[in-house]
């Protein structure tokens, strides 16, 4: 590497670690209080430091913070730079958040998760029909939490965590389901008491793998069907021809497919699908042993009566 | 009409009723599962599993049963293998099923009160019932709990290699069925081994 081109990269290095560190002294700001249980202000009635509880929904885990896809982000990013001062203004709670489609529709740079593909399944899901705007992508996409899972190396059963908990989130938490609906949300267990061994399913199958059907355009189908349309059929998944080698494996699929030219065996390695895991190899031996054991004991069968008969 | 051995006492015909029946219910269900797909069902998926499971749990109640009474019992004389010159007698009962039996030959090691197999029954009962039996159930149990099982085994997930471990006894189990059913058939008539495993009395040829 040459002088210049070292300086060059030192500065630029030096340069990202600031506006990190500036976007993190301010982030640092908001998480003295959004970060902690109690928070504490300077009464100027009284001249006295008032402790306070913070509302746990209003509470920042700041160590998720660090893995979203957004972590680059100051808060005021995406919020009004009028939050720095506290008492917040009463207005501010009335702000326009941002969507998602705001950033990173029609750019290129973020062609390969299809954004629009995306909105347009996601309205004609049940959540949009049901709740209109009401329901936006940050409802699953947690705006101070939210991290990918599918596209990158975790391990399918990290990805199916990451994945199941943004709907549990909801659907396992009544005050988070209460803003949308006034029933209690029902107990997922129950509802999926058919479903046999479902520790071990709910722990490497993801919710939208039987909540949607798989869209050749979009990688995560985000059209969440209505109940009576979700996937019941155990042989869809427990056979050869899986429905998750395009939904939940389908990335590995095609990876592999590029690396090696055929579906690697390692994508099933990691788990194991009864009716799904077929070795071919052992397969075809375990069928011409069979058919040879077969036509051995015939032909003994055949000699015994032909050649008995006789004498 | 030969002579008459008793040799195949009540406990031990229950055992084999109980064992067949459950075999034959693991067989078929064990083989819709592997084989499973939505064009071809042997029996649905739902019920293959549940009744996999609960023969699975049978056979291996069935199987601590067995070897309750085999340890009790002067059984175990017939289990014994010798291995002074095992592979000479093996061959040599070999010879007989594929030459002998035709000329009417004696068999070589003929049934008795003592010893009730031949050689090479011998070693094939003690390989199904004290290798592949305890493979089964050892590897049955786990996969009826995966979450008990490790991740990963040198690159290979745990309940992948025990699955597979499960289907290759299970395979080799279901060969030994077929001779097994095959080799029954060769008693001093077609059908008299099929009545001593109810009557409990072996004809001698
Ligand atoms: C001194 C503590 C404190 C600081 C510093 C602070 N906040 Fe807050 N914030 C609160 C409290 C308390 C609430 C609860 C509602 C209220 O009192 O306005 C709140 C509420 C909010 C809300 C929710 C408003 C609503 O009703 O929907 C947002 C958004 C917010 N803060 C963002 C920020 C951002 C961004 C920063 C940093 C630039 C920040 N806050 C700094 C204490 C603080
Ligand atoms: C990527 C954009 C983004 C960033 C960065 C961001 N927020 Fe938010 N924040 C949002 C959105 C969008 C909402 C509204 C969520 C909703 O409607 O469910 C929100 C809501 C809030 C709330 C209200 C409580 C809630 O969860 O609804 C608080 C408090 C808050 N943010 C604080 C912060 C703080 C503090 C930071 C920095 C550590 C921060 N936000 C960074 C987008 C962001
Ligand atoms: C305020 C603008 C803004 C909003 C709103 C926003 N994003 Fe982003 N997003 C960005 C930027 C900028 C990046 C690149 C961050 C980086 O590289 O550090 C990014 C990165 C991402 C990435 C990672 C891309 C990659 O290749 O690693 C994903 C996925 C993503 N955003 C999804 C979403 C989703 C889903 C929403 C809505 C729930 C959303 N974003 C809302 C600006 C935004
Ligand atoms: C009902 C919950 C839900 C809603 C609503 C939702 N998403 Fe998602 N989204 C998910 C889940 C679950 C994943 C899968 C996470 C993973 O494995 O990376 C995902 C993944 C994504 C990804 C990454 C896909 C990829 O190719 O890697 C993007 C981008 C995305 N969503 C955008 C959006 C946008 C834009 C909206 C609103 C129009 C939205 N989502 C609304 C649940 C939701
Ligand atoms: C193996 C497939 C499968 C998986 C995995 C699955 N579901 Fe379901 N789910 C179904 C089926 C089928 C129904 C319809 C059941 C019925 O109507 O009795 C259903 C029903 C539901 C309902 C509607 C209940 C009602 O009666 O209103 C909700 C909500 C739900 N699932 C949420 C989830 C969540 C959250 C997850 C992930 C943790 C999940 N499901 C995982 C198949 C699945
Ligand atoms: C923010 C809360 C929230 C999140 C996150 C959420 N849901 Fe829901 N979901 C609801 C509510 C509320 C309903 C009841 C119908 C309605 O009003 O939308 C519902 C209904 C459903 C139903 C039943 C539809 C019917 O036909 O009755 C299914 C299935 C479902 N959700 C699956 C999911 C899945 C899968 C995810 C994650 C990808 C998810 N939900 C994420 C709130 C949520
Ligand atoms: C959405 C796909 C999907 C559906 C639908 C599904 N399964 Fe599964 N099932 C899986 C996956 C994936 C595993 C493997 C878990 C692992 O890797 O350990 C599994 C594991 C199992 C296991 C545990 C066996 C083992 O060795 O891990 C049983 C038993 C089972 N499924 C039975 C059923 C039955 C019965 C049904 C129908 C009522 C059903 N499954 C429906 C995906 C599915």
């Amino acid at each position: 590497m040459n002088k210049r081109f070292k300086t060059q990269w030192i500065l630029a290095l030096s340069l990202f670690a600031f506006s990190l560190t500036v976007s993190g002294q301010q982030n640092q700001q908001c998480l003295q209080c959004h970060g902690q249980v109690f928070y504490e202000y300077d009464n100027e009635w009284t001249g006295l430091k008032d402790k306070r509880p913070m509302n746990p929904f209003y509470h920042i885990d700041s160590v998720k913070m660090h893995q979203t896809v957004h972590k680059a982000f100051a808060c005021t990013d995406c919020h009004s730079p009028e939050y720095e001062t506290f008492p917040h203004s009463g207005e501010l709670r009335m702000e326009e958040k941002y969507a998602c489609i705001d950033c990173h529709g029609g750019d290129d740079t973020y062609a390969q998760f299809n954004f629009e593909g995306i909105e347009a399944a996601f309205m004609e899901s049940v959540h949009y029909k049901a709740n209109d705007e009401k329901f936006n992508c940050w409802m699953c996409h947690d705006p101070h939490g939210y991290q990918l899972g599918l596209r990158t190396d975790e391990s399918i059963k990290s990805v199916v965590s990451l994945s199941n908990q943004m709907c549990l989130d909801c659907h396992d938490n009544k005050f988070k389901y209460g803003l949308l609906s006034d029933d209690l949300p029902k107990d997922i267990a129950q509802i999926h008491a058919w479903l046999p061994n479902q520790g071990n399913h709910f722990n490497k199958v993801r919710c939208i793998d039987c909540h949607t059907k798989v869209e050749d355009d979009i990688l995560v189908s985000h059209k969440i069907l209505p109940k009576t349309e979700a996937l019941r059929n155990c042989v869809d998944c427990h056979s050869a021809n899986s429905v998750l080698m395009e939904s939940l494996y389908a990335h590995r699929v095609k990876q592999s497919r590029a690396q090696s030219g055929f579906i690697n065996a390692t994508i099933l390695n990691e788990g194991y699908m009864i009716g799904a895991n077929r070795n071919t190899t052992l397969n075809v031996v375990s069928i011409v042993l069979f058919g040879l054991l077969v036509l051995g004991l015939s032909i003994h069968l055949i000699l015994r009566l032909t050649l008995l008969k006789k004498k | 009409m030969g002579e008459k051995l008793y040799l195949y006492p009540v406990w031990l015909r229950v055992w084999h009723a109980f064992n067949a029946i459950f075999f034959l219910v693991l067989l078929v269900t064990g083989i819709s599962m592997q084989y499973s797909s939505p064009d071809l069902i042997i029996v649905p998926f739902e019920l293959a599993v549940a009744s996999h499971n609960i023969a699975g749990i049978g056979i291996a109640i069935a199987y601590l049963f067995y070897l309750f009474f085999f340890i009790g019992s002067s059984n175990k004389q017939h289990y014994k293998i010798q291995l002074k010159g095992l592979v000479g007698r093996l061959l040599t009962q070999m010879r007989y099923y594929i030459f002998g039996v035709f000329k009417k030959e004696e068999a070589p090691f003929p049934t008795s009160e003592n010893m009730k197999f031949n050689p090479l029954q011998q070693f094939t009962y003690v390989g199904i019932m004290f290798v592949i039996f305890p493979v089964l159930i050892l590897t049955g149990i786990p996969l009826m709990f995966p979450e008990l099982i490790v991740d990963n085994v040198f690159g290979i997930g745990g309940t992948l290699l025990t699955a597979i471990l499960h289907a290759a006894a299970g395979f080799i189990a279901s060969i030994f069925l077929v001779i097994h059913l095959y080799f029954a058939t060769m008693g001093s008539t077609f059908t008299s081994n099929f009545k001593s495993i109810i009557n409990g009395y072996h004809e001698v040829h």
